[in-house]
């Protein structure tokens, strides 16, 4: 699991977390809240590219706030990005294979680590193919695979499913479903669709301006009446 | 060389011309221009440099002239210092050159784009005026080693058996492959994709694990390294070291032609180190002034950045090939192409494809429409070519 204390972050007037305190279960949680409530925020703490003004993140027992970017991604934090960032240039075993080498994997185990990993998105057939070549689809997958690579801890998804059309959106639902058993790590899902997010998740956290305004089982908290009206606003709800 | 098909000219026959020519051409040519092959394939391994750091890393730096000149500089000054042999000189002056890029690759850590390219042609500057006030060193006394009553330019010593300066130039030209072979390791091992991967986006590059503190300036360490083993290669060679060609303007002149020639490409830092000495030997012969070249340089740098982004080399890669597969498809007429196929659709089974091109995004899509239709295993490293 994964403890967030007290953790501030600030950019110059702007408070974009304020003092959120969670504890993410083991599983799959869905990080939902309107634009600008401080979600990729929280991904870039925990995934070190941002350092909080104040309190500390602890997952799995092992204080990260010391860890930098790319310490945290050997210790087990992967991630994906709003943009989609498969490296163009390489080949789709290559991009993942990257992860594998840099994140601290063996080298004998590299190929069936890489060959699982492709063959979780679907991608396997495809290995060789250069990533510039593929759909915009496919490269959300190997950016997913690039996440499951090795022995992830914690899977960080900041929009996976963006500008997918719903067959795709359906696959990756499937795939990210998939993810905390077969790879035993907990995922943090980021993503406006409110279908996915329920379909994916046990469990939400739901920002509004940078503050946590619900926490717990996704199908309550989709119902609160607090997190409906930060998305569709007071008038609507009444 | 008859034996090369058709589909391997692009990749292995044309480098093979190439390097026979470079191995044919002394014994036929005079000494004049086997000095000026020389100084080429002197250039070409700076222009690889400059190419891993722009083409490959994305570090503009528009100072690799001037650390050509701190490789000379080093050179001279170690054989005077200590008289190495001739290979652990070189060495020893990568080594030095390296760590002197390292600190340059410092302020790289924290700027990009304009803003380096700016840093590195200032630094340029900077040492060209040391230069120009300091000289190299031509034997005089203290840690400069210059003595202003001796002009002319500082020719390092070469070793006995490559006086000559045929001799020379196959020594130049073993060393020089072996800085291309060098490089060619780092880029289709672990650190050109920890660079590809920082090219591509350093969030990503963090996120997947690439410290990328150390793989930036490693990129500029191997990058000086290299060039400071040029910078030895020059100290020996025929013209020697001049403090009036290490301008900062050369290193304008020589980013500009390894855009042209194919950034990140080997063919192109050859094609580069061609362009850069063969180039003004050639109009000089003929009569016309060698400062032409500048306009032909600002012309051709516009052409290629509208026609052909990946540079005279890669526009010829990438022509010769689509010639090739146009061919084989000739060849086997049996295959029907599918309806989403452009020219460039064939795999190298004869088999057609859709929408298979360079970045072709726009035609990314998996292939639909066709049964036939599959994907081609184009491997990255060939696709990096």
């Amino acid at each position: 699991m994964i403890t967030l204390e007290n953790l501030t972050v600030r950019f110059g007037g702007v408070i974009s977390l304020d003092a959120v305190n969670a504890t993410l279960p083991v599983g799959t949680v869905g990080l939902i809240g309107p634009n600008g409530a401080g979600k990729t925020t929280l991904l870039n703490v925990l995934s070190g590219f941002v350092k909080p003004d104040s309190g500390r993140v602890v997952a799995f027992d092992q204080e990260l706030s010391g860890l930098s970017g790319h310490r945290r991604a050997r210790w087990g934090i992967r991630r994906t990005f709003q943009t989609e960032q498969a490296i163009a240039g390489l080949s789709v075993y290559d991009n993942v294979a990257m992860v594998h080498e840099h994140t601290g994997g063996a080298r004998r185990e590299r190929r069936n680590a890489v060959g699982q990993a492709l063959e979780f998105v679907g991608l396997s057939a495809q290995q060789s193919r250069a990533v510039g070549q593929l759909s915009a689809a496919d490269r959300r997958f190997v950016e997913l695979a690039r996440a499951v690579v090795g022995r992830p801890r914690v899977v960080l998804l900041d929009e996976p499913a963006a500008g997918l059309p719903e067959t795709e959106t359906n696959r990756m639902g499937e795939a990210i479903r998939a993810v905390p058993q077969q790879f035993q790590a907990l995922t943090v899902l980021v993503d406006h669709d409110m279908a996915l997010v329920s379909s994916c998740c046990e469990s939400a956290l739901v920002l509004d301006f940078g503050r946590v305004i619900a926490f717990g089982a996704t199908a309550e908290v989709l119902g609160d009446e607090h997190v409906r009206r930060a998305y569709l606003g007071a008038e609507d709800i009444e | 060389m008859l034996a090369i098909s058709k589909r391997a000219w692009p990749t292995v026959g044309v480098p093979l011309v190439v390097a026979a020519a470079g191995l044919v051409l002394p014994p036929v040519v005079g000494r004049y221009w086997i000095q000026v092959l020389t100084a080429a394939a002197i250039y070409a391994v700076v222009a690889l440099g400059l190419g891993i750091l722009y083409g490959r890393v994305g570090l503009v730096s528009m100072g690799q002239i001037a650390i050509l000149a701190v490789g000379g500089w080093t050179a001279v000054r170690l054989e005077q210092a200590f008289a190495l042999p001739f290979p652990i000189l070189l060495l020893a002056t990568g080594l030095v050159t390296g760590a002197v890029g390292v600190l340059i690759g410092l302020p790289a850590l924290r700027l990009s784009g304009l803003h380096l390219a700016l840093v590195t042609l200032m630094l340029a500057a900077a040492l060209a005026i040391v230069l120009t006030n300091a000289g190299f060193p031509n034997g005089g006394t203290g840690f400069l080693g210059h003595d202003p009553l001796r002009p002319g330019n500082v020719v390092l010593p070469r070793p006995a058996w490559a006086a000559s300066d045929t001799a020379y130039y196959w020594c130049t030209l073993l060393v020089c492959a072996l800085m291309f072979v060098l490089a060619l390791a780092h880029l289709h091992g672990r650190p050109g994709r920890a660079w590809a991967a920082i090219r591509q986006s350093e969030p990503a590059a963090t996120a997947a694990g690439v410290n990328v503190t150390l793989y930036k300036l490693l990129a500029f360490g191997l990058a000086c390294f290299m060039t400071g083993v040029a910078g030895c290669l020059l100290a020996g060679s025929s013209g020697g070291l001049s403090v009036y060609q290490f301008a900062p303007q050369e290193s304008i002149s020589l980013l500009a032609v390894v855009l042209m020639a194919g950034m990140g490409s080997p063919w192109g830092a050859v094609l580069a180190g061609i362009l850069m000495k063969v180039m003004p030997a050639v109009l000089d012969r003929i009569g016309v002034s060698s400062s032409f070249l500048l306009i032909l340089f600002g012309a051709g740098l516009v052409q290629t950045m509208v026609m052909s982004p990946g540079g005279i080399t890669g526009q010829l890669v990438h022509d010769l090939g689509r010639r090739s597969r146009r061919q084989r498809h000739a060849e086997r007429p049996e295959v029907t192409p599918g309806p989403a196929q452009d020219s460039d659709g064939i795999t190298a089974s004869g088999k057609p494809v859709a929408g298979i091109r360079a970045g072709g995004d726009a035609h990314g899509g998996r292939p639909d429409g066709s049964g036939t239709v599959q994907p081609p295993a184009v491997s990255s490293r060939q696709e990096a070519q």
